[in-house]
């Protein structure tokens, strides 16, 4: 489903992926661990399209098609959800509008008519009691307000209704109390389907504990220097990334920063 | 900005040059202003002598007062001799109803919109059209008028009407009062009014759609409506203009008067043309908007959508002098390209318990200037007043600016202000937000900025919200949004 080959990305000058390759199948969920710095959001913003990240080199094929080249819109409509380290608030637009025009535009993209308005509701009801949800924070604007652990839900909650082929969830889990973080994985969990793949970018173990990945992937300096499967994960939690920074012999360039 | 002696100089040489125009009985006026002029337009509207006398006493008025200076605007100077002050489309015949209107101007009217006919069979709202300066054709005058609702042109109503019109002119808005208000008095060409009689509720919203057509001409209209004891009115105006090279002045004067227990709701959707992207030509809108709360427990509020004209000079304000009284002004104010808008409102609280909300919302993009500037004024024995005031400032881009001016004078320790404000941009990351979930940037703005403005267009009659929200999206050049 998801091809990178050799991927180099500059963020303001500096080159912070330095050729990954990956590539995910439907039905696999894949974990990106790695320390500060690594370039684990960088990996999840450029494949989103964040403009301010230039990609100087490599490629990355969605189904077959060049996923660089298409507008960040055009790749959400495609089937990409990118889940947000820090949501944005939008006040004044309900949660309930908003989902419903990303919703739309996605399905005008497919040819599909637009959504009628009770099946809307009906599908937000569905998803919010899927998740555990309770779907009255539909009518407050955009994340507005919106502690941190809600915002992540939003996240997840949006995720469901639009049911993306490629879930990239940029560090979910980051800044949720236990309870939360049940609720996200959950999300995460009942998402999990043979057509759909998932690349989730983590910090920590602990949602690994609830999300059992396929494979997990180490980026270390912008490259992915160790692949495995879950007990990699745990690994890691138990003895940090030191051993693999040990194995791996680190870059030159590297050693400024 | 002209200096007093240029100005005499100019109406020196104008007098000279166009002398006297009695003679004249073309439909556009000579260019360029004089007492002449007053009179050739008081003629034309076949004025009683008292009406003219005003007029003259303004116009002599005017002469001694000087253009304002102190907005946040700037503009190359106005030569009022420059402008042609009355111009008429030329009806065939006397205009008695909607199928006497010409049917150019009527098609005109199509293309912006508001089909008359339609307006009158669905959406119940009774139109006084006003193209450049005759009021074209008021619809629903008859059912209006078995409630004792007069709702007409403002010619009308000084032939039909003349002691309310006596009794109530000038009375909020003196001629006086300032410049472009002591222009309006002496040339004002037509405009609307309504009175509604004691304990009665206006069953529709009265609206009239006013469009500048003519090349040079100023458009002066002239507003007053008058709610009775126990009345209640909602008054909804539009303004349009079409694309001229040069810059046109637009001057009115809008008076209001609650009286006893009565309410009044004036709506305002301004999009008059706003000059190119490069900021030539457009209309400079220079109004006068206010409304006295005259009676116990009467209410005024205003509600403006403001997105067009190259210029805006515009503070609606409200005189709270009944005691409970309450004065509302909810306005949205966005400038792109080269526009400037210096707005906001007056609330003067001299009853006692009176009330007054103020909502503002200014949206600056390309390099537009926006300013917010308002006063509220606690006069002495003005106990137990009360006022909120909110204005927020919406950035898009790195090119625009957003100033405020808010003041505030409290004569009385019994009052409880409260006053909010907030700046904020519309950023990289929240259109890249809504971009990730497949709404396109131009959508998503769109989005942001209704959202921003909600508070407001919650105040606005409903099909009036849903064009001001168009409205909204044209003027920020996001065509093809969805609505």
């Amino acid at each position: 489903m998801l091809e990178i080959k050799d991927l180099h990305v500059k963020v303001a000058g500096k080159e912070i992926l330095k050729g990954i390759d990956l590539s995910i199948n439907a039905g696999e969920v894949h974990a990106v661990m790695g320390p500060n710095g690594s370039g684990k959001t960088t990996l999840a913003q450029v494949l989103a399209g964040r403009l301010t990240y230039e990609v100087t080199g490599g490629q990355a094929r969605f189904e077959g098609k060049d996923l660089l080249a298409l507008k960040p819109e055009d790749r959400a409509r495609e089937g990409v959800f990118m889940a947000f380290q820090y949501p944005v608030e939008i006040p004044g637009v309900s949660n309930a509008y908003f989902l419903k025009a990303a919703l739309n535009a996605i399905r005008k993209y497919r040819g599909q008519e637009e959504i009628d308005a009770m099946d809307f509701v009906t599908l937000v009801q569905d998803k919010a009691k899927l998740l555990g949800l309770d779907e009255t924070f539909m009518k407050r604007g955009l994340n507005e307000g919106f502690s941190g652990g809600e915002k992540k839900k939003n996240e997840v909650f949006q995720m469901a209704v639009l049911e993306p082929k490629l879930c990239v969830l940029d560090e979910t889990d980051s800044g949720l109390d236990i309870d939360a973080l049940r609720v996200v994985a959950n999300g995460i969990n009942v998402m999990r389907s043979p057509n759909r793949a998932m690349l989730v970018v983590t910090h920590y173990q602990r949602l690994l504990d609830y999300v059992v990945p396929d494979f997990v992937h180490v980026l270390v300096d912008g490259k992915i220097v160790k692949s495995g499967d879950a007990d990699l994960a745990r690994n890691l939690e138990k003895h940090g990334y030191g051993w693999i920074l040990e194995e791996t012999p680190r870059p030159p360039q590297a050693a400024r920063a | 900005m002209v200096s007093k002696s240029v100005l005499q100089e100019q109406m020196a040489k104008q007098e000279y040059k166009y002398g006297f125009v009695s003679d004249l009985d073309e439909d556009i006026a000579p260019k360029g202003l004089n007492e002449d002029i007053v009179r050739l337009i008081s003629r034309k509207k076949n004025e009683p002598e008292w009406f003219l006398e005003w007029r003259l006493r303004a116009y002599r008025h005017w002469l001694t007062m000087k253009e304002p200076k102190w907005s946040n605007v700037t503009y190359p100077p106005i030569n009022y001799q420059d402008i042609i002050y009355y111009a008429a489309p030329k009806p065939k015949k006397p205009v008695n109803s909607l199928d006497d209107v010409d049917p150019e101007i009527r098609n005109l009217y199509a293309k912006l919109g508001i089909p008359l006919q339609e307006q009158e069979r669905l959406a119940g709202v009774a139109v006084d059209a006003v193209l450049d300066s005759v009021s074209v054709a008021t619809t629903f005058k008859d059912r209006l008028a078995e409630l004792g609702i007069v709702f007409c042109s403002f010619s009308e109503a000084v032939h039909e009407h003349p002691e309310l019109v006596r009794k109530y002119l000038g009375t909020v808005v003196p001629f006086n009062d300032n410049f472009f208000a002591g222009l309006n008095s002496a040339v004002f060409s037509d405009g609307s009014f309504a009175y509604v009689p004691p304990g009665v509720r206006c069953p529709m919203e009265l609206s009239t759609y006013f469009r500048i057509n003519a090349q040079d001409t100023g458009q002066f209209e002239r507003t007053l409506i008058i709610a009775d004891e126990g009345a209640y009115v909602s008054y909804l105006e539009g303004c349009t203009a079409p694309i001229r090279d040069t810059n046109q002045l637009h001057a009115a004067v809008v008076e209001l008067i609650a009286l006893d227990n009565a309410e009044i709701k004036y709506s305002t959707i301004q999009n008059w043309y706003p000059g190119d992207k490069n900021g030539k030509g457009g209309i400079y809108n220079f109004v006068t908007k206010r409304g006295k709360a005259l009676g116990a427990n009467s209410k005024v509020s205003w509600t403006q959508v403001e997105t067009g004209s190259a210029i805006t000079w515009k503070y609606p304000s409200c005189i709270l002098q009944g005691d409970n009284s309450v004065g509302e002004f909810y306005s949205v104010a966005l400038v792109n390209n080269y526009q400037q808008a210096d707005t906001g409102t007056k609330m003067l609280h001299i009853g006692k318990n009176t009330r007054s909300t103020i909502i503002s919302k200014g949206i600056s993009a390309g390099y537009g200037r926006n300013t917010y500037r308002g006063r509220v004024q606690i006069h002495k024995g003005a106990t137990n007043a009360r006022n909120y005031s909110q204005c927020d400032s919406l950035l898009i881009g790195s090119t625009c600016a957003a100033f405020t001016f808010p003041d505030i004078q409290v004569q009385e320790p019994t009052a409880q202000m409260e006053h909010e404000a907030s700046t904020s941009k519309i950023g990289e990351e929240q259109l890249f937000y809504c971009q990730a979930r497949g709404i396109t940037p131009e959508d998503a703005t769109n989005m942001i900025v209704n959202g921003f403005c909600k508070q407001v267009f919650l105040k606005l009659p409903m099909e009036f919200a849903v064009e001001a929200q168009k409205l909204i999206g044209v003027s920020l050049n996001l065509e093809g949004t969805v609505g």
